[in-house]
């Protein structure tokens, strides 16, 4: 990757900023150097010529898989349920997504 | 004793699966407490399990080829309104609905789920020191990892406290603990063993597979969880494979090449770095004893696997970046309460992940994010294609691959936590053969300079388990 420059403690922020995560000073700082080692490590991959190779996402060739339309009763609403951190009227509650709490 | 001749006695009556469970209780008392193998011991409900076992034999049915025998599963299979955690904060404490296929399977032979095993969190991590509920000691020497990610159930196999364990492996989360732990281990073809409720890390790297202390014990529980399973998309349509059966074939005929680049041998010009001497050694030797057995063995060119360890540790936290973003604090698991969702989102995420689940969630969104896609993630996925073309070719003049499992024999405890990189190095020569679909297994092959055990990594194309059986049981039987 020889035209991708090194990763920056910026860089960091911003994917953590993506993920969901906040990270302190510290933790920046430290996660920017392994991050870093961890991608100058895949400059190996610059040595080869994939020009002419397909990507590929699976082992194996993927094909749609397609079951039988037959009606059946798996009712496991109550469970899923009972297993959520706050649940309202056989719902999932969750914080204001937008504006202010009602 | 035996799985296979535990379940045989308790078929026949000879012995009651009761006395199997707490038998393995005893030993799960004894020693837990300097081992940590488990998350969660279930006593009780194996008890309870076992005299319904006792009760059906005793009225003429038989539970199958795994009756009463203990099975220790990895904390990243879904076991219905028991605790599965993955190892992690942030499914404390959550009770799936369902079970994993594979304990369904289980189930349905017979066998008795003893606990739920420790792994490094969500699976990534290569020496069980990643739990947030601790680290896993090596039962052979506390003062050493067991290897990873499923550390706890290698563990649980070497110290006795189940005969077979259940775990998972996306880079080489089975083999590598097998390896220093000095037990058997095996990676199916992907798709031989379904992945439903197996908590997804690399979903096109991950595979389920067994642990035991014998060859024989690894093929009966394989041939347990194996064969199509409709609630998996990737499962292959096949029935499972018939390992035991041609077990004792042995290997005269077979065409079995020792990798060049995976020897890192002074002799090797493109070799990957870091194969200790001792390991090497005893991988020659391995090779030596399989063509006093008959095989024609030679060295075999698999040139693209020195790239594997750079593909793989960008596809599989690509991979994993999108699998962990279900833990949003909504649905299952821990929350962090706040003034709006996208806050707890990112309050729950923070506290519930720890640092090498958030590396990676971080390393895998920068590899898919836009400007760097190509450069890293899309080139990954071409390095992956290579290497299954590299396979390819030589499995053209050869039946097996033979390899080390890992680098070294295992290392203590916080020697390489510090040091993240170093740490994936143990991965360098299991990584090849999930990048490419292919089964393979770790069987323990004497030991290093330490005296800790050493395994030697069997590869197969795709399908070809009963084969790789073959050349394992053929190690075990020649081991120093």
């Amino acid at each position: 990757m020889t035209a991708t420059p090194r990763l920056t403690r910026d860089d960091v922020a911003h994917v953590a900023n993506l993920a969901r995560l906040t990270l302190t000073d510290d933790e920046l700082d430290a996660f920017t150097g392994q991050l870093a080692d961890v991608l100058d490590h895949a400059a190996d991959l610059e040595a080869l010529d994939l020009d002419d190779v397909s990507p590929m996402a699976n082992p194996f060739p993927l094909v749609n898989v397609l079951r039988a339309d037959e009606p059946g009763h798996d009712d496991v609403r109550a469970e899923i349920l009972a297993a959520a951190p706050s649940v309202e009227d056989g719902q999932f509650r969750v914080p204001p997504v937008l504006g202010e709490a009602p | 004793m035996s799985a296979r001749s535990t379940a045989a006695a308790v078929r026949a009556g000879e012995r009651s699966a009761r006395s199997v469970v707490e038998e393995h209780l005893a030993v799960i008392d004894s020693h837990e407490g300097e081992i940590h193998a488990f998350n969660l011991v279930l006593a009780d409900e194996a008890l309870t399990r076992a005299d319904d076992l006792d009760r059906r034999i005793a009225d003429g049915e038989d539970p199958g080829p795994l009756a009463g025998v203990p099975v220790a599963l990895k904390d990243n299979l879904c076991t219905r309104g028991i605790d599965t955690t993955c190892g992690s904060r942030i499914l404390e404490g959550w009770r799936p609905p369902y079970d994993a296929t594979v304990v369904e399977r289980l189930a349905g032979a017979g066998a008795v789920v003893i606990g739920k095993t420790n792994l490094d969190e969500f699976a990534m991590g290569s020496s069980t020191e990643n739990s947030a509920f601790g680290p896993t000691r090596n039962p052979l020497d506390t003062s050493r990892v067991p290897g990873g990610s499923s550390g706890g159930s290698a563990a649980a196999v070497a110290a006795g406290f189940a005969p077979l364990a259940l775990g998972s492996d996306t880079g080489g989360s089975i083999r590598q603990p097998a390896a220093l732990c000095g037990t058997v281990g095996v990676k199916p073809t992907y798709g031989r063993v379904s992945r439903y409720g197996l908590v997804a890390f690399g979903s096109s790297l991950d595979q389920i597979g067994p642990f035991a202390n014998s060859v024989e014990d690894a093929a009966l529980l394989l041939e347990v969880i194996g064969g199509h399973d409709p609630r998996d998309s990737t499962s292959i349509p096949e029935a499972s494979p018939d390992l035991l059966g041609g077990l004792e074939q042995g290997v005269e005929g077979l065409r079995i090449g020792l990798i060049s680049e995976l020897m890192g041998g002074p002799d090797q010009a493109a070799s990957v770095e870091g194969i200790a001497d001792d390991v090497r050694a005893r991988v020659e030797q391995a090779a030596e004893a399989l063509a006093a057995a008959g095989a024609t063995v030679e060295h075999a060119s698999v040139p693209s696997t020195i790239y594997g360890l750079s593909a793989y540790y960008l596809i599989a936290p690509a991979e994993a970046s999108s699998n962990l973003a279900r833990f949003d604090g909504v649905r299952f698991g821990l929350r962090v309460d706040a003034d709006t969702a996208a806050e707890m989102n990112t309050a729950t995420r923070t506290a519930g992940f720890g640092d090498e689940v958030k590396r990676r969630i971080m390393l895998g969104t920068y590899a898919l994010s836009a400007g760097y896609y190509d450069a890293y993630y899309g080139k990954s996925q071409k390095v992956r294609t290579l290497i299954q073309q590299d396979f390819a070719r030589a499995y053209e003049s050869f039946d097996l691959l033979l390899s080390p499992t890992a680098p070294t024999t295992a290392f203590p405890l916080g020697d390489k936590t510090g040091d993240p990189m170093l740490m994936y190095l143990n991965d360098v020569c299991t990584i090849p053969s999930n990048l490419a679909g292919h089964p393979s297994m770790s069987v323990p092959f004497g030991s290093g300079d330490d005296g800790l055990p050493v395994g030697v990594q069997v590869l197969a194309p795709a399908l070809a388990e009963a084969t790789m059986f073959r050349a394992a049981a053929v190690l075990e039987e020649a081991a120093p």
